[in-house]
């Protein structure tokens, strides 16, 4: 039996029929409204731009900043599986919340300075080794070589695989005995690894395999980036006598920053929230041992139902994520250096 | 062309250009072959890292079930068969889970797209009260930690009885596409010359009809480009579509892929298989794309 009933297809074409036409009749709605307001009550010269633009904004309201400030209220409620309709909300709560977040574990065990610690080792060592491996490729490619096209597409093929096969298919991998890491270890005379039950070599794993992914990215950053430095400069520090790595150091690093700056920021941001790999291979165990501080976060909420408590934690993990980059725009010269 | 110039060229000035022509590219094609090969050695060693993997789902697929677990590292097993791809489609919910993700992806593209191409013209052309409100608002909603908004949007899905329904996931993935959407395109419009739409209105068309008569026939290509990341976006998303999707008969193909996907038996064959199914299409759009992806992703993000 094949799942794909006449009816099943039924049911997704009647939902597409239903909820597009809406969207469109509501979109209209929307547009006149917004004419009329701006062109009849306001009279705007700029009435044309926030017709286009209404239907963007509700959907953005209703979407992303509603939720939002929905949260932050939740934060301030006991709001859980058992209340999930009488729950209450006062600051009180918000406040016994928020030291919940910093006292009491978030999940069973673990509790938050673990869990930034952990993070904090997982987004470093990930993104070193991002940077630093794919600089390196990036580097080699962008040497004379015969084979460069096909170099480049088959080391980019980590990036598109769907990130659910990766994890999914690495944690097979990772198998104790027909993984094939392990058929490797044992056939270069190493002791194979249960890594599955050790909290340490599950976390290695999953920071080689995170490394696996992210590197293709910074590589095809770095070659971009190479492009675009004029060869003069190195035949300058030829005939200088400059060589290798000091060409590297004083031309190629220099000129690469403005643009590794920002793909780094965005590298960054993305290994802190990077949840599919960390949950899919091991949904945070064994014993809470691989879990960061997001996929901490989605356990909290929607394994162990503490909805109020979980809001809580989320406004935490944005006040530092906030940080974060603003400390790191502050320190790398920003976004702006770039469009320049 | 090149040919004859040259054979006019007397043998010093051929010599000369020759070695001027080395000069340049000397560090370049510097390389001793000692270090050529270091290069390709590294450069080989890296590539089958990369692919390894890929390629054991490949092997993992075609052994035969009573196969399934051997420690044989060989690329192609020894008796072959296409028996997991056949029970995939005779057994399993496998063209259930794609239609439900071509569904969704189709219906969250579409709305995705007439949302933000309005509005990033707007933001383009204009500079009017709030656009610097908007500007701040793109720049923190990149700093939602992952999931952030995913206990409030699934709350008021369940208030609205929108949970396990495609309506639901689609307006959620739509509205959560725009910010992203929108700097693609607004990148696009902006690099459009503003001379030609002046000339539509020497001619007398209105805004409106610049727009739509001039410069969307010419975004069609971006708004492809947006629509398709829209699409793989939302093809290979997991969390949301875990949250709202708890029906499996509605599950995406990443919410069934994880069913077959129990360690070591028998469906681990029928789990590689899938893989392989749903991985090369979107590994070959991928490629297709990548170049639009990298100049969006670090533009998008950049530009001020």
């Amino acid at each position: 039996m094949s799942g794909l009933t006449p009816d099943a297809i039924m049911l997704g074409l009647g939902e597409l029929v239903k909820l597009l036409p809406i969207a469109f009749a509501l979109i209209v709605v929307i547009e006149l409204f917004t004419w009329f307001l701006c062109a009849k009550i306001i009279r705007t010269k700029f009435t044309l731009a926030y017709v286009m633009l209404a239907p963007g904004i509700v959907g953005v309201m209703a979407l992303i900043v509603f939720p939002f400030f929905y949260n932050m209220f939740l934060a301030f409620s006991n709001m859980s599986m058992t209340k999930f309709l009488t729950f209450s909300a006062s600051l009180q709560i918000g406040l016994q919340n928020l030291i919940d977040v910093f006292t009491v574990p978030v999940l069973q065990r673990t509790n938050i300075g673990t869990l930034i610690i952990r993070t904090i080792i997982w987004t470093f060592v990930n993104v070193f080794f991002h940077v630093t491996l794919g600089m390196f490729l990036g580097i080699l490619l962008n040497r004379p070589l015969k084979l460069k096209n096909v170099y480049k597409s088959l080391l980019i093929l980590p990036w598109a695989v769907p990130e659910v096969i990766t994890s999914l298919t690495w944690r097979n991998e990772f198998h104790y005995q027909y993984g094939f890491v392990n058929i490797i270890l044992k056939s270069i005379g190493l002791e194979p690894i249960m890594w599955f039950q050790d909290p340490f070599w599950a976390m290695i794993s999953c920071i080689f395999v995170n490394i696996w992914l992210g590197v293709p990215f910074m590589m095809v950053i770095t070659l971009g980036g190479l492009q675009s430095i004029p060869q003069d400069y190195y035949d300058v520090a030829q005939i200088d006598g400059a060589g290798g790595w000091k060409q590297f150091v004083n031309i190629t690093l220099p000129l690469l920053r403005p643009i590794l700056t920002p793909a780094t920021a965005l590298g960054i941001i993305w290994t802190f929230n990077k949840f599919n790999v960390i949950y899919l291979m091991y949904q945070g165990g064994p014993i809470e041992g691989t879990h960061i501080l997001i996929t901490a976060m989605f356990s909290a909420i929607f394994e162990n139902y503490r909805y109020g408590f979980g809001a809580m934690y989320s406004l935490v993990l944005f006040v530092m994520l906030l940080g974060i980059s603003s400390i790191y725009y502050k320190i790398a010269g920003g976004f702006k250096e770039v469009s320049e | 062309m090149s040919k004859n110039l040259s054979k006019n060229l007397t043998l010093d000035e051929q010599i000369q250009k020759r070695t001027m022509s080395k000069k340049k590219t000397y560090w370049k094609a510097g390389d001793t072959p000692l270090q050529r090969l270091f290069i390709n050695i590294i450069l080989i060693f890296a590539s089958l890292l990369a692919i390894y993997p890929i390629l054991r789902l490949l092997t993992v697929s075609l052994r035969p079930v009573d196969m399934l677990l051997t420690t044989d590292l060989r690329i192609i097993p020894e008796g072959a068969t296409l028996n997991n791809f056949i029970a995939l489609f005779t057994e399993r919910d496998f063209l259930l889970w794609l239609w439900n993700s071509v569904v969704i992806a189709f219906g969250t593209v579409v709305l995705s797209l007439f949302l933000s191409t309005s509005a990033a013209y707007a933001f383009a052309r204009w500079r009017f009260p709030g656009y610097r409100l908007g500007q701040i608002f793109v720049m923190t909603q990149q700093m939602l930690p992952a999931g952030m908004l995913l206990l409030p949007i699934y709350i008021i899905a369940t208030r609205l009885r929108l949970t396990n329904t495609y309506t639901g996931i689609i307006i959620a993935y739509a509205c959560g596409s725009i910010p992203f959407s929108m700097l693609l395109l607004k990148g696009y419009f902006e690099s459009i010359p503003k001379e030609l739409e002046e000339a539509a209105h020497v001619d007398g068309a209105t805004t409106l009809q610049s727009f739509t008569k001039i410069l969307l026939p010419l975004a069609t290509p971006a708004i492809s480009i947006t629509g398709l990341f829209a699409f793989m976006n939302c093809w290979n998303e997991f969390m949301m579509a875990r949250v709202m999707l708890q029906k499996n008969s509605l599950y995406t193909w990443p919410l069934g892929i994880r069913i077959l996907q129990s360690q070591f038996n028998t469906t681990w064959g029928q789990y590689a298989a899938a893989s392989i199914l749903v991985a090369v299409p979107v590994m070959a759009l991928f490629l297709w794309s990548s170049k639009y992806i990298v100049s969006g992703l670090t533009l998008g993000g950049v530009k001020d």
